[in-house]
């Protein structure tokens, strides 16, 4: 019989850990006390403490979601998690000047490589701080604003304030209002009225202590006319303790202008991802989410658009491969506020093993309205017999000259296909990965190139550690 | 050099379908193999290749001397030169009959080694041209809505492809209209060749006027009990198999 290798130690690129010591540490568990810490050691203004504070009041009285999503969460212990770990909150701005101990990760992760080659500017987060964020000269000369969160508080105070907490408030749920809490990190980004970001700004989010909750935040505000494309990855290691991944990202698209984002996200299977991400699109104007889960424990995760001005447009693509052990909550969010308004949500999910998906939908097209339309499509995959997956699409549609359009499917690979792939002399995990990457192959094409081959490897790991 | 099936015996669950049974086909040879429905024809195909839900209790298959039960996975046992065109071909949804072609070629590469995209499109074009597969067909889902004789075709066109050592060709000429049976005949009968064995699985003489085969066998029960020359053939067909039995009985 064939032997592997232990595949648990390299299945994944992100399955690394160095030891780097932190000079700045808030210690385990949540109180009034770690907010202080932060907000000591990040300088932050008074307002931005009373909004800390007020957010770790709502987090927590407000309830764990059980009564709606997973149990597991019960398993999330938050007086055993630390809360802030940096090595300094000032980014460098050339890799020479990062500290070794972080920049071998991110150069092992091919981060620097990336950024030479096709992305207009990078941030790089190491556990609760972005140890480098830079852009291209001509980016920066064109206006456009690409920082990390503190820094753009800090610096940009006028943009900041009048957007930050405006699409998510704090109590929209109980990990918004975690994330409020500890937020740090995270990108700060704006683009100019008119300015075209040709390539994309990419942020790559790396968890590297256990016990660790990282709460980036992000918010992009693309003015009227502009349009940028922002990707962003994260890993961590596999640790045997539970890790929390916890963020908040907010896109502002005035009118006209156009917002990509990316996601390619591959956590280890002890990760809880919970993430809340939500666009406001102005008149014509177009937030685009791209959404690849991959990897974790438990993602619950819902992108979200709130079309709010005449003829904006929203768009989530999503994929999930749950993997053995996994569960994939994810799904998208539609609010048509205003006439014209169109939006499309396209997911896939793909469930292996004992692996778990589920697609949460929702659809909001108000009485008053014209001339809205959306277009729901959601397709799943099971590979072998064990998988499971739910659908909750939860349509309202009032008023009569509004369209929704709703398809679904369900495709199984049995045992019996994989048999048949084989005979043909295809390995079991090459056949898995054709099969899922024949399932997400039109959804893929649309993803710039660098970043579909890298999804594509990923793919390729995730079915070599299923079989292995 | 041969296909050489020794005292096979396998089951499902715990009911026995392969009962002993025995074969060996030297290469370079095309042997048939007739027999009722459900007497273990296509069982034998499957267990061969490896599939997940029979057991072997007893016997061997020796590919040139190679143990195929040695090999755990279908695909080492296809990577050793098996081939099978399977009776009822399953439908890969989402993966094209390119990707899946390439697939299993790029699968028989050293590691490192990348197939060569120009030459494996003109390679596929020619062999689908010799079939008469539209090429269009290289951008469908491998046999997703195929008609029976479109995935027929479909099992020949990978065959011819992957080159194989030994091939069993389940029911190949079931449900080819009369047109294709003898372009389909004819893709096999190219591949015909001192380097290869091929067993054909079939219940009509007709495909055997085409592909002309060096020795008939007929399997009753899970054995093989009988061999002759391709006359044997003529007379399953004229005769059908009762005078087999028949004959096994007054043998006993
Ligand atoms: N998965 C299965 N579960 C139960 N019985 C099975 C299974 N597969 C095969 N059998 C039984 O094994 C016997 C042999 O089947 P097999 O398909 O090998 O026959 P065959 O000779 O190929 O028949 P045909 O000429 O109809 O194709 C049949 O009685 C069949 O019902
Ligand atoms: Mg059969």
């Amino acid at each position: 019989m064939e032997t592997k290798p232990d595949l648990n130690i390299d299945r994944s690129v992100g399955d690394f850990h160095y030891d780097v010591d932190y000079e700045f540490d808030a210690g385990i568990g949540l109180s009034e006390k770690t907010i202080d810490y932060i907000c000591d050691v990040k300088k932050d203004p008074d307002w931005i403490r009373e909004f800390r504070k007020e957010a770790l009041r709502k987090f927590n009285s407000m309830p764990m979601p059980t009564n709606w999503a997973s149990h597991d969460l019960d398993n999330i212990v938050f007086e055993n998690i630390r809360y802030y770990l940096s090595q300094g909150t000032q980014p460098k701005r050339s890799w020479d000047d990062v500290p070794e101990d972080v920049k071998r990760t991110f150069e092992r992760l091919g981060i620097p490589e990336q950024e030479r080659k096709f992305l207009a500017g990078v941030e790089a987060q190491f556990d609760s701080e972005a140890a480098y964020s830079n852009i291209k000269a001509a980016v920066g000369e064109q206006g456009v604003i690409f920082v990390g969160s503190t820094e753009g508080l800090h610096k940009h105070p006028e943009i900041f304030k009048k957007w930050f907490g405006k699409v998510i408030p704090t109590g929209d749920n109980k990990f918004s209002a975690l994330n409020s809490a500890v937020f740090s990190g995270g990108s700060f980004i704006y683009i100019p009225p008119g300015v075209k970001v040709k390539h994309p700004l990419q942020a790559y989010f790396r968890i590297n202590a256990e016990n660790f909750g990282q709460f980036e935040r992000t918010l992009i505000i693309a003015d009227e006319g502009s349009e940028v494309m922002y990707m962003e990855g994260c890993t961590a290691p596999k640790f045997e303790t539970s890790t929390l991944h916890s963020a908040v990202v907010e896109l502002v698209a005035l009118k006209g202008a156009k917002i990509q984002y990316i996601t390619v996200q591959n956590w280890s299977a002890n990760v809880f991802n919970l993430v809340t991400k939500r666009g406001l699109a102005h008149e014509e104007a177009e937030i685009k989410w791209i959404d690849c889960n991959i990897g974790s424990r438990l993602t619950m995760k819902y992108p979200g658009v709130i079309m709010k001005g005449r003829k904006a447009r929203g768009e989530v693509i999503s994929i999930a491969l749950a993997g053995d052990g996994q569960h994939q909550d994810t799904g998208a969010k539609m609010v048509h506020a205003a006439d014209e308004t169109t939006s499309n949500i396209v997911s896939k999910s793909i469930s292996l093993g004992s692996g778990r998906s589920t697609y949460r939908g929702l659809v909001q097209i108000g009485r008053h309205l014209k001339g809205c339309k959306n277009n729901t499509e959601c397709d799943a995959l099971l590979i072998n017999t064990e998988s499971r997956t739910d659908t909750y699409p939860a349509i309202t549609v009032r008023g009569k000259e509004n369209a929704c359009q709703h398809e679904a499917s369900v495709s199984k690979i049995s045992a019996e296909q994989i048999f048949y792939m084989q005979q043909r002399g295809i390995s079991k995990a090459a056949a898995m990965s054709l099969a899922v990457n024949g399932f997400v192959n039109d959804l893929v094409q649309q993803f710039p190139m660098e970043y579909s081959v890298e999804l594509k490897r990923l793919i390729d790991l995730e079915m070599e550690g299923s079989v292995g | 050099m041969s296909l050489k099936i020794e005292n096979l015996h396998a089951n499902i669950g715990d009911r026995e379908i392969l009962k002993g049974l025995n074969l060996e086909m030297p290469k370079g040879e095309v042997h048939a193999i007739m027999g009722k429905n459900g007497s273990g024809k296509s069982t034998l195909a499957k267990v061969m290749a490896g599939h997940p839900d029979y057991e072997v209790s007893a016997g061997q298959v020796l590919l040139d001397g190679l143990n195929l039960f040695e090999m755990e996975e279908p695909d080492q046992r296809a990577r050793t030169g098996l081939f099978v065109a399977f009776q009822y071909p399953m439908e890969v949804p989402g993966v094209t009959i390119a990707n899946f072609i390439r697939a299993a070629l790029q699968a028989r590469l050293p590691e490192g080694e990348e197939l060569d995209a120009v030459d494996y499109y003109h390679h596929l074009y020619e062999k689908m041209d010799l079939l008469k597969i539209d090429r269009k067909f290289t951008s469908r889902a491998v046999n997703e809505g195929f008609s029976g004789g479109e995935k027929k075709r479909c099992e020949i066109l990978q065959m011819a492809m992957l080159n194989p050592v030994y091939a069993v060709l389940d029911e190949t000429d079931s449900g080819l209209d009369i047109d294709a049976l003898r372009i389909v005949s004819e893709g096999v009968n190219a591949m015909r060749s001192p380097e290869r064995g091929l067993l054909v699985i079939t219940h009509y003489q007709r495909l055997l006027d085409y592909i002309v085969p060096d020795v008939v066998h007929v399997m009753v029960d899970g054995r093989i009990v009988m061999s002759g020359d391709k006359t044997l053939a003529h007379k399953l067909e004229a005769e059908g198999y009762d005078w087999v039995e028949k004959e096994l009985l007054q043998k006993a």
